[in-house]
């Protein structure tokens, strides 16, 4: 294992590991069915005065 | 049996096992005092057995007065309410030692030739205290507001919020009294001995625990991304903070202890620690802040929450490896020189993802800018945190820092987030927070808020602006050679030039003291429930407020 092999393998499967994290955190956020989820989320803020336990 | 009554059956139960606890620490106090030899640990020791033996005494009193479980129903604000107090004393104080130390440098001879009131010792003293104290303070204090009231349900534990605030409160003053006596680590923002990291430990995992309790026990189906950032800020800072300070005590009974580290892997480390201090604590805590008391103070969703979500995983998984751009030139290889400044140029795209969030939440609601000073301090802190993740990444190239390392520029970017983007956003944050907490209807007076806003904004605006044209002026100074090859300044003419400069940030510094004054005395004529008289100050708000009362056409 020398240096460079090393480095090689951090930088292109770095760059990957990074690419698909991304992707799978903008399919998360943009998946159409989750936008009513994040609608009500959005909102939770604005109407907090009522415990429900 | 309803469910108040579980609570406070389980709540008492928890007091009287909570006293053996007590037990322990007093005896590990007691028995430091009778073994040490150094006068440090007797005195820390003996804080802390003062500490737990009025833990012990609060619980006993409770037992025998048959008020053990007692608490208030529904959200636990008490908590909150303290932090709130916490903050404000410890934030002014804070600023006032910077101010101190900041006319120590325009002014040598305020050192007072005195080992505890030394540049050396009252530095780490300012940073820890506005750091640490005022802010930390702030991130609790928020951060127990929020995540109950967006998960629809009380604050986990009945005394563990509390035994977070009051350790935390203990491990700053064992810290700040450590420094002034001149114990330290000597690691910037890591300055606190083996035995104080080790409190704070204990701490930090009982305030992870009580979050995520708070989260676990949830009425919500999603958890809101304020609570995101929350979660990450704790989680990380307990990493960086055992990791950073893996330290070897030379004995048990004495203050002084090695780091595992050595040579340039401790710097890395450091610095890996040090950036995401500001990375994790200063910008992740706050942002949540920012995502929850924006969208509730002006009364609108955050404007994108889908962006929300893209800018926290960004966020998250770019700054960890920002931190080698403090080390450009140095031992450390240039390829993890390479990696820090290409992380920092990533991480402008999203910081800025999550200030014009931030901004944008007040699209149709412009107006209240004009009418909400505390509006005005939360969007100014945002478009602070827009300016200083700007020059961020611009000093991490390594061609500018070659410019501004070890320059007063840095201070200068350090104060532009932290007293615009940190302090305001705190700022307006308590302003929310105390007529809320001691149910008022409003703040004693927004007339002060807004001489609050002006006073420290000059006062920013001073800061920055000294330290730009100090910083560069030192590091073109720090370069310039003669025809010769020799260098053209001695280091001291390069400490001479910047003089007026000091007096100029010492001024603004005086400033943003004066403005936390000004703030600390409204928050406490507004939990006392007195209001000003102000309806003269908005005459344009008092007519319109009179046309909507007229029928409608």
């Amino acid at each position: 294992m020398t240096y460079e092999s090393v480095t090689s393998f951090a930088q292109i499967w770095g760059m990957f590991f990074f690419i698909i994290v991304f992707g799978a955190v903008l399919a998360y956020a943009l998946w159409p069915s989750n936008r009513d989820k994040f609608d009500r989320a959005a909102r939770s803020p604005l109407n907090d005065d009522i415990i429900e336990d | 049996m309803n469910i108040e009554q579980v609570r406070t059956d389980r709540a008492a139960l928890g007091e009287l096992f909570a006293l053996p606890a007590v037990a322990l620490v007093i005896a590990i106090g007691v028995a430091e005092i009778v073994a040490t030899r150094d006068a440090v640990m007797t005195f820390h020791a003996g804080l802390l057995v003062l500490a737990a033996g009025a833990a012990g005494l609060w619980l006993l009193l409770r037992r025998m007065g048959g008020r053990a479980g007692e608490h208030e129903a529904g959200y636990n604000h008490a908590v909150v309410r303290a932090g709130v107090i916490a903050s404000m004393f410890w934030g002014v104080a804070g600023f006032l030692v910077g101010d101190v130390i900041a006319w120590q440098l325009a002014y040598p001879v305020l050192n007072f030739d005195l080992p505890w009131t030394n540049f050396g010792r009252m530095r780490p003293l300012h940073t820890s205290a506005v750091i640490f104290a005022f802010g930390g303070n702030v991130l609790i204090a928020t951060s127990f507001f929020a995540v109950q009231r967006t998960c629809r349900t009380r604050l986990a534990g009945h005394m563990a919020p509390w035994f977070v605030f009051w350790g935390y409160q203990l491990f700053i003053v064992l810290a700040a009294t450590g420094y002034l006596l001149g114990v330290t680590q000597s690691k910037e923002y890591a300055e606190p001995e083996w035995y104080i990291d080790l409190w704070l430990t204990v701490v930090w995992v009982v305030y992870l625990l009580v979050f995520l309790g708070t989260l676990f026990k949830r009425k919500e189906p999603h958890i809101y991304v304020a609570n995101w950032f929350f979660l990450a800020f704790i989680v990380t800072v307990a990493m960086l903070h055992i990791i950073n300070n893996a330290a070897i005590p030379v004995s048990w009974t004495g203050t002084k202890s090695y780091i595992l580290w050595s040579g340039v892997q401790d710097a890395m480390t450091q610095w890996w620690y040090g950036h995401n201090a500001v990375g994790f604590f200063l910008t992740a805590g706050f942002l949540g802040i920012m995502y929850y008391f924006v969208p509730k103070r002006v009364e609108r969703p955050v404007y994108s929450y889908r962006l929300s979500i893209v800018h926290f995983w960004a966020l998250i998984f770019t700054y960890i490896w920002a931190g080698p751009h403090h080390l450009f030139y140095t031992a450390l290889p240039d390829w993890a020189q390479t990696l820090g400044m290409t992380f920092s140029i990533i991480l402008w795209m999203p910081s800025w993802g999550g200030m014009i969030n931030g901004l944008m939440t007040l699209s149709g609601a412009w107006d209240k800018l004009r009418t909400d000073p505390v509006i005005r301090m939360l969007v100014v802190s945002v478009a602070f945190y827009g300016m200083s993740t700007f020059e961020g990444p611009l000093m991490s190239i390594k061609a500018v820092n070659s410019l501004s390392h070890y320059t007063d520029w840095t201070i200068g970017h350090v104060h532009s987030g932290a007293l615009g983007w940190v302090g305001f956003v705190s700022f307006g944050a308590l302003y929310c927070l105390t007529p809320w907490l001691w149910q008022r209807k409003r703040l004693y007076s927004l007339r002060l808020v807004e001489w609050h806003f002006w006073i420290s904004t000059l006062g920013i605006l001073l800061y920055i602006t000294a330290m730009w044209v100090s910083g560069i002026l030192q590091g073109l100074m720090w370069r310039a050679y003669n025809s010769l090859g020799f260098l053209e300044y001695s280091f001291i003419e390069t400490v001479e030039a910047m003089h007026p400069f000091y007096i100029i940030r010492a001024l603004g510094g005086t400033l943003f003291v004066f403005g936390s004054l000004i703030m600390a005395y409204n928050l406490w004529r507004t939990t006392r429930g007195d209001e000003a008289d102000e309806t003269i100050m908005h005459p344009e708000v008092a007519s319109a407020s009179a046309l909507a009362k007229l029928p409608a056409e």
